[in-house]
């Protein structure tokens, strides 16, 4: 699918009290598409968003909106009535609900009888409707951002920002906010880029993932592509591949390639699809939601690695539960609450862990045998 | 206590008598500290808005001037309008010492830098988010001038009135610069100043009660201001 470049990046750079915060040598925006700019705090996230907002010059470089150069201020502020943002901070004004998400279009000259319509349907879509009259500095953290969401909606931006928007709610609130936020951007379509530092957020909202390491971007691809087949052992564990072994390819036969793990002394291999050269030097990574157990081997399953094993941690996660298990090597599985009950799974129980061929990830960037 | 009884007595006497000295005093009182603390909203917010939503080398130095300025003395600028606005003075061709013109500027000068100083605080107070988030939502930059002031209206129209209240009541540099010139320059801390020297305490009373009964009524018709547009 091919559709029209929004926003056009080249050689951005940032710099902040004479340190480079941000290089991004090349980014581009399409139409439609939802963006989410992962990395850990202190990545460059935010100044990347801002820098892609027009609202913070970059010290070199080019940001072209729909072709056209967003050098000047009269070019950025013509942007920036096509565009907004929402920052973590709702930053409401010191008004009413009504008054905060008309505030945008009063600022562009509409008329109060066009404002009035719309802002109703807009604070109903995000559940505002009975809070309108209501001050600003009486919402809770969710109605604050749901007012700051609607106040940006209501502008129908051709690139909507989102800097961490539910990073200072509780879980509860931002469940329900991600909801109706994946659900207007469906129906709207909305060009949007969002900051997170959690791939679950990314992973509800994005179609393709961006990640940031130090100001730069490690690695830029499709949700799937980057979760399931990170560059980097960075991106890898960031995304929440949380296995991540070394090993060496033994053998490559026929697409399936066996990998050496170099853990111990025990030799254990794992099986991956795919091509590579035997001597090869790779991270083998494994999601732990790909990981199934059992108590016995189960041979009617169709995985090709099954490793024997013990239950090392059993971590509580939310609605789920993550297991540490050393099989020899160290790996992790999500399991259910009521998988957890029936396997019994406690420290010290024997259990066999199997994944697919298919769910096993080789990272090979070049130099890896050094870094490791 | 006697004293001070016949001094509210009188002072309601003149009051209600209209004593066309007293009104005139007050009229002027209020119209040379109005206009001076009007002139000092223009400056001041000018200043603190430019200084807040720049950056500059030396813009601390800048700070540290402003917050000294809101502790100027009123009698050192009453000696350098005074020898500003002197017939050899650079100010001189104006010929306006001893004019009303001369108070007003000498409480400008004593206003400006409170009102400026309390303003930059105001500002500098707001989320610092805010000016990009009123960027985003496609603000020009008058836009922003004026929602940012806005927002701040609660300590900006505090520090309105700490300016007015600076000038009302100050006595030095308006008996500097104005010379308590009766008819002409002479406002109700001058006069209050003259009335208790020469010893007739009951005026002076009364001038008193009027400073107080202005203070207040000025400072509550800006609380009422301030207080109404706050939404609950």
């Amino acid at each position: 699918m091919t559709r029209e470049t929004l926003l056009q990046a080249r050689n951005l750079k940032v710099c902040r009290g004479g340190a480079q915060v941000l290089e991004v040598p090349s980014l581009d925006l399409r139409a439609g598409e939802v963006l989410a700019l992962m990395g850990p705090n202190g990545a460059g996230k935010s100044s990347l968003l801002l820098a892609l907002a027009g609202l913070l010059p970059p010290t070199s470089g080019e940001l072209r909106f729909r072709g056209a150069s967003l050098q000047s201020w009269g070019e950025r502020e013509a942007f920036r009535r096509r565009m907004t943002m929402v920052f973590q901070d709702p930053l409401l004004f010191d008004a009413t609900v009504a008054q905060n998400i008309a505030s945008g279009l009063k600022l562009r000259g509409v008329p109060v009888q066009e404002r009035t319509p719309q802002v109703n349907d807009w604070a109903e879509r995000l559940g505002l409707g009975e809070l309108l009259d209501r001050s600003a500095h009486h919402l809770s953290g969710g109605e604050a951002q749901r007012t700051a969401l609607a106040r940006a909606f209501i502008l129908q931006p051709e690139i909507l920002f989102l800097d961490e928007p539910f990073s200072a709610l509780d879980p509860q609130t931002r469940e329900g906010l991600m909801e109706d936020l994946g659900r207007i951007l469906a129906e709207t379509g909305t060009t949007t880029v969002i900051s997170t530092h959690d791939q679950g957020e990314a992973a509800r909202l994005a179609h393709r993932l961006a990640v940031l390491q130090e100001g730069r971007i490690v690695q830029l691809g499709g949700l799937r592509e980057v979760m399931n087949h990170p560059d980097d052992p960075f991106v890898a564990t960031f995304v929440g591949m949380e296995t991540l072994l070394k090993g060496q390819v033994v053998t490559c036969r026929e697409g399936l390639i066996s990998v050496r793990l170099r853990k111990g002394a025990s030799s254990r291999e794992v099986l991956a699809l795919g091509e590579a050269e035997p001597g090869r030097t790779v991270l083998v990574g494994v999601r732990p939601e790909h990981v199934a157990l059992s108590l016995q081997t189960d041979n009617s399953s169709s995985a090709r690695n099954v490793f024997p094993g013990s239950v090392t941690k059993v971590i509580p996660r939310g609605p789920f539960f993550k297991i540490e298990l050393d099989c020899g090597f160290f790996l992790t599985a999500y399991i259910t609450a009521q998988s957890l009950s029936d396997l019994d799974l406690q420290p010290g129980r024997p259990v066999v862990a199997s994944f697919k061929a298919t769910s096993v990830h080789l990272i090979r960037k070049e130099g890896l045998a050094a870094e490791l | 206590m006697d004293l001070i009884w016949e001094g509210l007595r009188k002072a309601l006497e003149l009051l209600v008598r209209l004593d066309p000295e007293v009104l005139g005093i007050t009229l002027l009182s209020l119209k040379v500290s109005g206009i001076a603390t009007l002139l000092s909203v223009v400056l001041g917010l000018g200043i603190a808005v430019v200084v807040a939503l720049n950056e500059f080398p030396g813009k601390r130095l800048v700070i540290a001037l402003l917050n000294t300025g809101m502790g100027l003395p009123p009698v050192v600028v009453g000696l350098f309008v005074t020898v500003f606005l002197w017939r050899n003075g650079p100010l001189g061709f104006l010929g306006i010492l001893y004019t009303p013109a001369a108070i007003i500027l000498a409480q400008a000068v004593i206003a400006t830098p409170i009102i400026a100083g309390l303003g930059l605080a105001a500002l500098q107070h707001l989320p610092p988010g805010l000016r990009l988030q009123i960027l985003a939502l496609g603000a020009t930059r008058p836009q922003l001038v004026w929602l940012l002031l806005r927002e701040a209206r609660l300590p900006l129209l505090a520090a309105v009135m700490a300016g007015f209240g600076g000038v009302i009541s100050e006595v030095g540099a308006s008996i500097m610069v104005g010379g308590n010139l009766k008819g002409s320059t002479r406002v109700l801390t001058t006069a209050t100043v003259m009335e208790t020297s020469r010893g007739h305490f009951e005026i002076a009373f009364a001038l008193s009660f009027i400073l107080l009964v202005l203070a207040f009524g000025v400072n509550a018709l800006l609380t009422h201001l301030q207080q109404r547009s706050r939404p609950r």
